[in-house]
Parts: C-alpha cells; structure tokens; sequence
C-alpha cells in the first residue's frame, strides 16, 4: 500500500504549464488549483498501482504460508509496515526508532479521530484496508471488530509474559497491549467529608450535587461508568441511576467539559469526576506550579477496566511486517513507554512504571469488566435505557 | 444580460475569444469535476451502502418515530432562531463597517473573524466562565447553562462575522446617493432603510443567512457541549448512529433527510438571491459618515459578545503558576508527550493547509460564481451557484466516511493522502466565496461592460476590469473566511487517516484538553489565542489586498 504523502509529480504540473502567461484570468487558476488537488492522483499513476488493486480485490486470502510465522529477519528487512490508529496514541520518537533497528522495518503512522472512529472506519474499510496493524480498539467495542472480522489472527511470543485476564480473545486475533482503570476521582480540598468509599455511596445525602459524569453516547469514560454500574447492580443498575439523579448528578457530553467544566479543576463546583485511574499521575507531571503530591485521590472500588488491543488487519499488505511489529508491541521498550506517553498501564508483566506512576496511580481493587460479546449485545439498549432514566 | 457585445472584426481577436471561451468550458467541467469527485460521489456512497437494499424505507420510518420528528423540529428551529438572532444582531455591525469612517475599521473587520477558528470547547470554556461569573449558571433566576439560549447566543457569537463581512462587502459597494436623495426628499431615516437600502441589500441578506442557516443546522460541539448532552439535532444524531452504533441504514437515513432539507433551503434562497437582485448605478461611491452614536453602540455590542468571551480566554492563557506569564506561551515550542511534535508544528501545519484550502476554495468558488452570473451561465451557472452551498449543510461524518468509501481504488485513492484534508476544508470553504461574490457581481450594471466593450475592449478584458475587479472585495472576503473555515476546522479533519506529524493546531488543542494538568490547559488557552491572533493578522492582509485590487469603476 502507497500511503505516502502525496508529492507533486513533474507529469501533474504540467498539465497547468501552458497557461501561465494568462496566470490572472480566473478559469486557469482554477484550473491550476484543480491540477494540484488532483495530483494526488497522477502521483500513482504507474502501472504497478492498478495490480495492487486487484491483489486487494481478492478477499484477504493470504498468499504466504499463514501458519508458519516463521522467523525470517531478511524477509521484511526494508519493508513498510503502517500503523493504524486513534489520536490518542503518542510515544517516545526513539521508541519506533528501535522496532526499525532491530527489524530493518520502517513504521508509517495514520491516526485518525477517537477509539469509536477508528472502529468505525476500520469496519467499514474491512477487506481494503487503511494499514496493516491497527491498535487502540478496547474491550468496550471489540466484539464489534470481531464480528466485522477485521482481524487476522496471530499469536505472539509475547503473549506469555502477559496475564490471562488480558486475553479477551481466545482466537489471538487481537493482543492486548494496555489498560487502563475507569474510576472516580475526587479533589481532596473541596470534599467537606471522607470521599465516597464507593459506588452505593454516591446516592447518599452526603455526595449531594457533587458529581458529574458523561454521556455513554458520546464518551469513553462515560460508557465505561455505566458499564460499571451494570456489572456491579446486575438488573438494578436502573434504579441506582434514578437514586443518582435524585441525588442531583450532572452529565456532560465529554471528558473535558466533565473535568474542566463541572469538576473542581477547571473552577466548577462538583468535587467527583468520572476520570482514569493514572490522573493524578498527570496532575503531577502537568501540573503548573510544580507539585509533590496530587490536587486529587481516586475512589479504588467501582473501576471499570479497559483493555485496549492491537490486531493484524485482514488483508493486511505486509503481514511478516504486522506480525514482528506486534511481537515490538510487547517487549519492554514499548510496554516500559507507554505510561508516559498514553497514561495508561502496561499489560506485560515484566514491564516496569516510572517511578511518578508508581507512587501517584491508583490500582483497582477489583476492576469491574462485562464479556465484550455481551457488551455488544446490548450496548444500544442499556444506552437507550439511561437516556431515558437520567436525561428525560 | 447582454449577448451582443460589440467584438472587433480582427481575426486574432475572435481567435482569442474563442480559447476564452474554451478556457470558461474547462473551468466549468473543473468546477463540476472537484464537486462530483469531493462531495457528492462521496455523500452518494454513503447513501448507496446505508440505503442500498433498503431504498428509502428507513428515510419513511424516521418521519413515523416521534423521538425523530422532535429531533428534526429541534434541528429546524434552532438553526431559524439562531439565523434570525444573528442578523439582528450582526447588520447594524455590517452597516458600521460598511458606512463608517474610523480609524481602525479595517481591524475591526478582521477580528470579528477570529470566533470561526475556536474549537467549541475552547468556547463552551470561556462561555461558561462567563456565565460563572455573572451568577448565570446556576442561580435560579437566570439559569444558561444546557439550555437552547446557551446553543443561540453560542451560534450568535460563531457566525456575527458571516453577516457582517458578507452583508458589509455588498454593502460598501451599494450608491449612497440613493439614500441621500430620499432623505432630501422628507423620508425618516427607517423610512430609507426599509425601502432604500433593505431591499437593495436583500441578496446578501439572504445569502448571509443562508450561511448562518446551515452553520447552525449542522452544529455539532455547541449543541453538545453547551446546549448540554440531553439535546439532539439531525447532526449529532447522524454522528451518534453512525460512529457509536455503527448502523449506517440509520445513519444514512438521516443523512437524505438532511440533505434533501439543505437542497430545499439552498434552492429557495439562491432564488430569492436571484430575484432580488437589481444593477446597481454605475458609479457607487462607498460614502463614509461620521456617527458617533452609531459606532459607540456597535463597538459595545462587539466588545460584549465576542470581546468578554476571548478576553477570558486570553487571561486564561497567561495565568501561570499562580501569576500571570508568557510560560505557556513558550511551552507551545516543548513537545509534550501526549504529543507527535510541537504545538508550534501543529500551528505550521493547520497554516499551511489554511492557505492551501483557500486558494482552492477561491479559484473553485470564483469561477462557479463566475458561472452562476456570465451571460452564457444558463442553467448549468444556476446549478453551480445552488449546488456548491450544499456542502455548508452537510454533515462531516457523511463526508469524512463517504471519502474512506468511495475514494479507495486507483486513480482516486485518496483516503490517506494528506491533500484530502485541505481539499476538504476547501469544500467547506467554496459556499462563503461564491455567496459573498455572487450578489455583489449581479449588482454590476450591464452598461459598464456595454460601454467597455463599445471602446475596444474584447470579452475576457471585461471581465477582468470590471467583473474581477467588482468581485475583488467579495473574492477577499470569501477567501478570509474558507481560511479561518479551514484553520478551525476539526470534524472532517479528524476522519482523514493522517500521518501523526500532519496533526492541526485543533485536533493538538483536542489533545492538551483531553488529560488533567494545568500546564497543559494554560497550553491549550494559549495555542488557542495564538490561533486566534494569527485568523486576524491573515484576514487583515487579505482584506488589504482584496481593498487594493477593489476601484471605483
């Protein structure tokens, strides 16, 4: 696959050539901005490009000998391999560096909007894929991968350092990469009282009009809360919600109108917050002026536990190259980056975490997690139904 | 309009008509070329995969669902309300910049811009700090935050801009005698402006507020974040059923509803465009007064609306560590983690796209209005003037998933080319240049290019002293706003699958408010401002230069 930026091929500006003299007359601008925005075109214009379509057409069959994940360094030496994911991901710029040192394999990066876009786009875009790995599908919208058979299975050595409450997908078709917790958080000097032990807390007097959530429409953290409560109240997750809203809960459509709007933070007037497990490692590291020990604390019972995945892509241009990229995904040079970059934790078991997560992050108690199959199943309902409880 | 233009018997001469001609039929199938390949074949797509074997079932079961039908009557009347609101609000600001002589008037011009560039959280923030501080939020009598006032004066605030740029553009252009002479003649001054200046400004009214209209019908952040998340509109619905629940037959249905609403808005307003046009005099002189009165009131409404909300910004961008500094300015220059580059990479790369999209948008849109006005436009110019606004009212996930769809075989596999993004910020950007230019070009009288042609001057030598010249000002206006259009723009941007280091200064912005920490908010706030400031600087030169090419005919 030829994802590279478009460069203005010499055959394209040609096309406006003969016209500059007359470069003030309105159809020839057109023209000429017509010949740059279609560049992108000319720029493959080769013969090779229309063999790769048709090599695309032809389902996901995988030419090579899929069985064998063979150890063949030569074979991918000087390769591409590209990386699709969600504008969340970032790492250190060394870190790639050493996946292509070690393999001889180069990374091209393509992120496009949040989990949810990704996932989408991914499904729609399932046998012609946009790149050969795609990671950040977690496991709230994973079972909608699956079902769209997005994934080529591959099971990576690595996987043996990772432990079995990781693994959601006994086929391999995704390998979890990190997780992390969703769980309240709350600002230590604006509570009047000991913070919420809990989540049946949350519906007494005491926490009266002081916490806001998001809309599991339209937010991450939002769903994963409701998820929490589901998983924890079983068939009476309803009426805890209508507890909640007598109890004056405000809802907002995003993380950052939660935080920075409603929450403490940003100078509203609600001390609880649906928020990560790994935010008050960030109130320290982006905090201005500098601090020893965060503005907030995380209520540890009520998490809900994401895990987010990587996955070789169905159709996937360069599946050696998916597969050790994969395999990089699990070793300590990327596991032992990704808590700074991504605050999230690092799924491997011998990765280690720098020392301000050590020391400020929460661990969940007993993380809360519904099966992905069953979360897909009834997702719409269960959204529908809070809708209805919470906002009408 | 004049078919019979004197043309010189000298053969070179009709040669040289004969390729302008030619050179008028290319930019017309390029016209149509980028709106078939970059709209419409796009939005097709996702008609076809979400309706496909359905047909248009799903569209006939939306209008049976009550929960629907409050959408689309939610949809309608606050897109009606907001449209209103802003031109009663906003055309005593056109008729200030248009008609009042004061130091500073060109400024003015380009800071009522700079609210087009703001991601809406930026602006849900400063709003809500303002409703914090004036007792607005919360208090029993007076209560803004999540209600439909809070989405109103949101809009009212995003699109003042459109009506006075766009009404002000025509407006300047408009003989000031004719007002003279009913004033000598006894009328009041409302008098004159209902039936002197009113009717003649009508088109640019209409075209305005068919911009607004489609703003505010497709809105997305403001009906979310301020309007709260209770409320929907067809846009968030579209966005809800299509990324969240991945059921495109809805999705889909929802989006030929919003088309066939938008094709119904744009076709009734171009016409009214149309018929209420009327040449103007042949000499305008754009009159300056002096009205004390009258700038005084405007300024105040400007520093109200658009100046208390970004003074909060600002302030916010220079609190830092417990006083007031440049600190997150210079950290704008410190890659921070969560990070592929630089804030400053991110403001290099949305400026770069900016002017790449409004130099698209300009030669695209110009020439359509070109069409949509020439003598020879016919129904094809009525067509292009109509259908490039449709993309204004269109929604960003219908296009940003109809290019992944559509756009994925050889030559056109485009879906992860970085010229998709400033393309489709161009397609965004093309209705502010053809409304703006439009009207303004079909105020032109007639006798002007007669009396050019009867002393010699062959066909495209019209054109360029007197069409060109006329829609300079309107080319410039429109130009400013695809590149402030460009600049801010998030939704669309964030479908196209991007190399990490092509990341835009919203999409960073995105990032920084989307993790806890101050550092990175007051990082925010200032890439914000900066963003800000720089839409002002850049719409101040191109006004300039639009001035400059504009001239008394």
């Amino acid at each position: 696959m030829n994802l590279s930026t478009v460069s203005i091929g010499a055959r394209c500006r040609g096309a406006g050539f003969g016209f500059t003299r007359a470069a003030r007359s309105w159809p020839v601008a057109v023209a000429v901005a017509l010949a740059v925005a279609l560049t992108a075109s000319c720029g493959r214009d080769d013969p090779a490009s229309t063999e790769v379509a048709t090599e695309e057409g032809t389902d996901g069959a995988a030419p090579e000998p899929s069985a064998a994940a063979v150890d063949e360094p030569a074979s991918i030496e000087g390769t591409t391999v590209t990386l699709l994911t969600h504008d969340s991901f970032a790492l250190s710029p060394e870190t790639l560096e050493a996946f292509t040192a070690q393999t001889g394999v180069t990374v091209e990066q393509l992120a496009v909007g949040d989990a949810g876009q990704l996932v989408a786009e991914a499904v729609l875009t399932a046998g012609s894929p946009l790149g050969d790995v795609l990671f950040g599908i977690d496991n709230t919208f994973l079972q909608r991968g699956l079902d769209a058979e997005i994934f080529e299975p591959y099971r990576s050595p690595g996987l043996d350092d990772v432990p079995e409450r990781f693994r959601l997908d006994p086929e391999n078709r995704v390998t979890p990469i990190d997780y992390g917790d969703v769980c309240l958080n709350y600002w230590i000097d604006a509570l009047e009282g000991p913070p919420p032990a809990g989540l049946d807390d949350l519906t007494s007097p005491a926490f009266a009009d002081q916490l806001v959530v998001q809309s599991p429409e339209t937010s991450s953290p939002g769903l994963a809360f409701l998820l929490a409560t589901i998983a924890r109240y079983g068939d009476g997750w309803e009426d805890y919600w209508a507890a909640l809203r007598a109890n004056g809960v405000a809802v907002t459509a995003g993380w950052s109108d939660a935080y920075y709007g409603e929450f403490t933070a940003g100078g509203g007037d609600r001390p609880i917050v649906v928020s990560y497990a790994s935010s008050p490692p960030a109130e320290v590291i982006f905090a201005d002026p500098p601090v020893d020990a965060p503005p907030t604390g995380v209520v540890t019972d009520g998490c809900y536990r994401q895990i987010e995945f990587a996955g070789v892509l169905a159709g996937a241009d360069n599946l050696a190259g998916a597969r050790a990229l994969i395999d990089f995904m699990l070793t300590p040079a990327f596991q032992n980056d990704v808590p700074m970059n991504m605050f999230v934790f690092p799924v491997a078991s011998a990765a280690t975490l720098p020392d301000v997560f050590a020391e400020h992050a929460a661990v969940a108690d007993d993380p809360l997690m519904i099966a992905p199959a069953t979360v897909e199943a009834n997702r719409d309902q269960w959204t529908d139904r809070w809708v209805e409880i919470v906002l009408r | 309009m004049a078919q019979d233009w004197p043309r010189p018997p000298a053969s070179a001469a009709r040669l040289r008509a004969a390729a302008s001609g030619l050179l008028a039929l290319a930019a017309g199938v390029c016209v149509v070329a980028f709106f078939a390949v970059f709209f419409a074949w796009p939005v097709a797509g996702v008609l076809a995969e979400g309706l496909g074997s359905a047909g248009l079932g799903p569209v006939a079961g939306l209008f049976a669902s009550p929960a629907v039908r409050s959408v689309l009557w939610f949809t309608l009347w606050q897109a009606a309300a907001s449209t209103a609101l802003t031109v009663l609000v906003a055309l005593p600001g056109a008729w200030a910049v248009a008609r009042l002589g004061f130091r500073g008037r060109r400024a003015v011009r380009a800071l009522v811009t700079v609210p087009f560039v703001l991601p809406t959280v930026v602006v849900a923030a400063a709003f809500e700090g303002l409703f914090d501080r004036f007792g607005l939020a919360d208090s029993d009598g007076l209560r803004l935050r999540h209600t439909a006032w809070a989405i109103l004066i949101a809009h009212v605030f995003f699109n003042y801009a459109v009506v006075v740029r766009v009404v002000g553009a025509h407006w300047a252009g408009l003989d000031a005698r004719m007002e003279d002479q009913a004033r000598v003649l006894g009328a009041s001054r409302l008098r004159v402006f209902g039936s002197v200046t009113l009717p003649r400004l009508a088109p640019s009214v209409v075209a305005a507020s068919a911009i607004v209209f489609l703003f505010s019908f497709t809105s997305f952040g403001v009906v979310l974040v301020l309007g709260g998340p209770g409320r929907a509109t067809v846009e968030t619905e579209i966005y809800r059923y299509a990324l969240v629940r991945l059921d495109l037959t809805a999705a889909a249905a929802l989006a030929a509803v919003q088309l066939a609403a938008v094709i119904a808005l744009v076709s009734l307003s171009t016409f009214l465009e149309r018929r209420r046009s009327r040449p103007e005099p042949m000499q305008p002189t754009g009159a300056v007064r002096r009205s004390r009165l009258g700038l005084v009131a405007n300024l105040a409404v400007m520093g109200v609306l658009l100046g208390l909300p970004l003074a909060v910004l600002v302030e916010r961008s220079l609190a830092a560590g417990g006083g007031y500094s440049f600190g997150h300015y210079r950290a704008l220059f410190e890659r921070v983690n969560l990070l592929p580059d630089t804030a400053v990479a991110a403001l290099g790369n949305s400026l770069g796209f900016a002017v790449a999209a409004a130099a698209i948008a300009t030669a695209v849109g110009g020439s359509a209005a070109l069409m949509a006005v020439g003598s020879r436009a016919g129904r094809l110019g009525r067509l292009a003037d109509a259908g490039l606004t449709l993309p204004l009212g269109v929604s960003a996930v219908t296009v940003g998933l109809g290019i992944l769809l559509v756009l994925d075989r050889p030559p056109l596999d485009l879906r992860t080319s970085v010229a998709i993004v400033p393309i489709a910020h161009a397609v965004v950007g093309i209705p502010f240049v053809v409304r703006t230019v439009v009207p303004m070009l079909r105020a032109i009288n007639p006798r002007a290019r007669e009396a050019a042609a009867v002393l010699g001057a062959p066909p495209r030598r019209v054109r360029r002293e007197i069409d060109l010249r006329v829609a300079a000002r309107g080319l410039a206006v429109g130009a400013a706003f695809a590149f402030a259009v460009s600049l801010g723009e998030f939704g669309a941007t964030s479908f196209v699958p991007r190399q990490p280091e092509t990341l835009t200064a919203p999409l960073a912005l995105f990032r920084l408010l989307g993790t806890p920490g101050d550092a990175l908010r007051g990082q925010a706030m200032a890439l914000a401002v900066t963003l800000m400031a720089l839409t002002a600087a850049v719409v101040f030169v191109v006004d300039l230069l639009g001035d400059a090419r504009d001239g008394a005919i």
